[in-house]
């Protein structure tokens, strides 16, 4: 009796949550189907209708939002425009570009900040880690104006380092706090070991403290890249609105602005978007936890 | 004659030192600076220009780390070790600096400034920020994300880690869950304005929620100019987003109440929904505070999902949107700089919070 209840509880908690995660998933179901059915298809009928045989599947869109070539349209004004397609590989290299060195410039700045915070003495040291806690959640729009001006004052704007500092500066409170909780937990001795046969402190950083603190710069590394490749408001205020630089989020919301009824090309732009995170998400899911675990505020 | 040769000596040692103490920085810098020059003025390819960038970027901040290090290595002794924890410290400090201390001092004094920075306008700024239509909007906007988006998240992220920890299959529910993590705010507006399509009645839907309510016999809406109903469908989307994250957490912290506790719960003959109420709720009850605060900060700043679905229109503007509209639509800097520190203050309770948890836990 007892076993058979509990087979019944058991069965009934596995089809709720099967239904919640269809559920969750029936969004991003949506998505790749459309961007994987013809223009025709995807604007008249909804993607369901597939599983009815409607319809076939085809890399059009791909094709066309991946490419750069010459296209002309009629905007709302009845005015003739010729624009460039929507070319979102540049936008991809863009992404490449602006995420991966505002991924490694701030963990190489941060976990040495978090490693003088952690094993050496100086004034303000308290003090200096204090405002770095606080500044954890500080709502990074509060340096978009001051920064912006600093920008345009030393010809800053609209370019690469420019936003990689930016990003840098905005990651770092969360680096620093999640390397050091991480380095301050390396066993005494192995440092004073070193110190004692003379090494310096950054031989000591470089060849021990770096090796042993790969786990946690592996959670900071896959944080901060999701961070940066989804984040579209720094990149709309420090890299302006050239396409030259434009990154995807930037491209995929200009793209719901001018083409809010192509779906068959929003849909494609959007699983383009999407496919490096995802990919980096599935294959580092754990470090991705223990990094969320270790620090939950970010400003 | 041999001291005059020793003397000569030492002082030609010395110029070296000195000699080399400048130069190989200087080399460092010319280094540096000819690749920034390149960056930014050069046509070259867009993949050459991109290594060249990341190269470049990375390369400069470990080469700065260690030619900092190399000269305080020539300092006397005495002055190494006092500079030395600096060269580890320095950097980071000088960047918190410049793009998140100072900006602060700075937006809070340009908030008292007209539109140019030119004038001093006292508290004008202010007064617009809490009497204008749109900032009340705003204000109200976002306390209904606060609310419902944090208490959204955190209660589906507690139901799923609840029910996981039931089920066999506990990691690949999760793992779909925990999904949309990876997506950015951007792309799960895309994925949403898909789900929300309108098309007026009569017409084959494309958005599966007015497909299923015309399937019930309903009218089809545009769900986006729908007030003030809208909100919470832009809500659903955060709330779909950060279900995953509050589910993990919570789900670690499952797995941290002692068995022995719910076993005795169990014998004494309790429902699994008063073991659940109380003896799960309150043993991870600290965790779930910390999940609601991070989402709380989050809704607070919500500006994307904003800014690709509906532009703040139909009324569904949030304070960091009035404050992006006040900045680069309007250019009105002293709005713009009094609405952000409005956020901070907003953050403040928060900030105290993390600081006392952090002077407990840590015998700094």
């Amino acid at each position: 009796m007892g076993s058979l209840k509990k087979r019944k509880w058991t069965l009934i908690v596995n089809l709720v949550l099967l239904a919640l995660v269809v559920l969750w998933a029936i969004p991003i179901i949506g998505l790749f189907i459309s961007s994987l059915r013809g223009q025709d298809d995807v604007l008249t009928s909804g993607w369901w209708t597939i599983f009815k045989g409607k319809g076939g599947l085809t890399l059009d869109n791909y094709r066309q939002v991946l490419g750069g070539s010459q296209y002309t349209f009629v905007d709302a004004g009845g005015n003739t425009v010729r624009a460039s397609g929507d070319n979102l590989s540049r936008a991809f290299m863009n992404s490449f570009t602006v995420t991966i060195p505002s991924v490694i410039i701030p963990i190489l700045i941060a976990s040495a900040a978090a490693f003088g915070f952690a094993w050496l003495v100086f004034p303000g040291r308290k003090f200096f880690f204090t405002t770095v806690v606080a500044l954890l959640v500080v709502p990074l729009q509060i340096a978009l104006i001051p920064i912006l001006r600093d920008y345009m004052k030393i010809g800053l704007t609209g370019s690469y380092l420019g936003i990689w500092l930016a990003h840098t500066g905005f990651g770092l409170p969360l680096g620093i706090y999640l390397l050091y909780n991480y380095i301050s937990t390396i066993p005494r001795d192995i440092f004073e070991s070193a110190f004692l046969d003379g090494a310096r402190p950054m031989v000591v950083f470089a060849r021990l403290v770096l090796p042993l603190a790969v786990p946690a710069i592996a959670s900071l590394a896959i944080f901060q890249f999701l961070w940066v490749w989804n984040d579209l408001l720094v990149a709309l205020v420090f890299l302006g609105g050239t396409s030259n630089v434009a990154v995807l989020t930037q491209r995929l919301a200009t793209m719901v602005g001018s083409r809010g009824q192509d779906w068959h090309l929003l849909t494609a732009g959007a699983f383009v978007a999407m496919v490096v995170p995802l990919l980096v998400f599935f294959s580092l899911q754990r470090y991705f936890v223990q990094g969320l675990m270790a620090g939950s505020v970010k400003g | 004659m041999k001291t005059k040769g020793g003397l000569l000596h030492t002082t030609l040692v010395t110029v070296g030192r000195i000699a080399i103490s400048i130069l190989i920085p200087l080399v460092a810098f010319v280094i540096l600076w000819g690749g920034f020059i390149f960056l930014r003025d050069s046509n070259a390819p867009q993949s050459v220009i991109a290594i060249v960038a990341i190269i470049w970027g990375v390369g400069g901040v470990a080469l700065l780390f260690f030619v900092a290090d190399w000269l305080v290595n020539r300092a006397p002794v005495n002055i190494a070790k006092k500079l030395q924890p600096f060269v580890f410290v320095g950097p980071a400090l000088a960047i918190l600096a410049w793009y998140l201390f100072f900006p602060t001092v700075r937006s809070l004094y340009l908030s008292f400034f007209d539109a140019y920075s030119k004038s001093f306008v006292g508290l004008e700024n202010y007064i617009f920020a809490f009497t204008d239509s749109k900032m009340l909007e705003s204000f109200t906007n976002n306390l209904l994300w606060i609310i419902l988006g944090t208490g959204g998240s955190v209660g589906c992220g507690l139901l799923i880690a609840l029910l996981a920890d039931r089920s066999k299959f506990e990691k690949a529910f999760k793992s779909l869950i925990f999904m949309p993590m990876a997506i950015s705010f951007v792309g799960a507006g895309v994925i949403w304005r898909f789900v929300y399509a309108y098309k007026p009645a009569g017409e084959d839907q494309l958005g599966i929620l007015n497909a299923l309510v015309t399937l019930l016999g309903g009218e089809p809406k545009a769900w986006f100019t729908l007030q003030p109903w809208n909100n919470i469908f832009l809500i659903i989307i955060l709330v779909w987003l950060q279900t995953g994250y509050a589910m993990v957490i919570i789900s670690a912290a499952l797995k941290g109440v002692p068995s022995t506790i719910i076993e005795a719960g169990r014998i004494d003959g309790a429902s699994e929904l008063k073991i659940v109420g109380r003896i799960i709720i309150p043993h991870i009850l600290s965790t779930i505070v910390t999940v609601a605060t991070t989402i709380i900060i989050i809704s607070l700043k919500i500006f994307d999902i904003v800014f690709t679905m509906t532009n703040g229109n139909y009324g569904t503007e949030v304070i960091a949107s009035m404050q992006y509209k006040q900045m680069f639509r309007f250019y009105h800097y002293g709005r713009g700089s009094a609405i952000a520190i409005v956020l901070v203050i907003a953050v403040i309770p928060v900030m105290w919070y993390n600081l006392r948890q952090f002077s407990k836990q840590e015998g700094f």
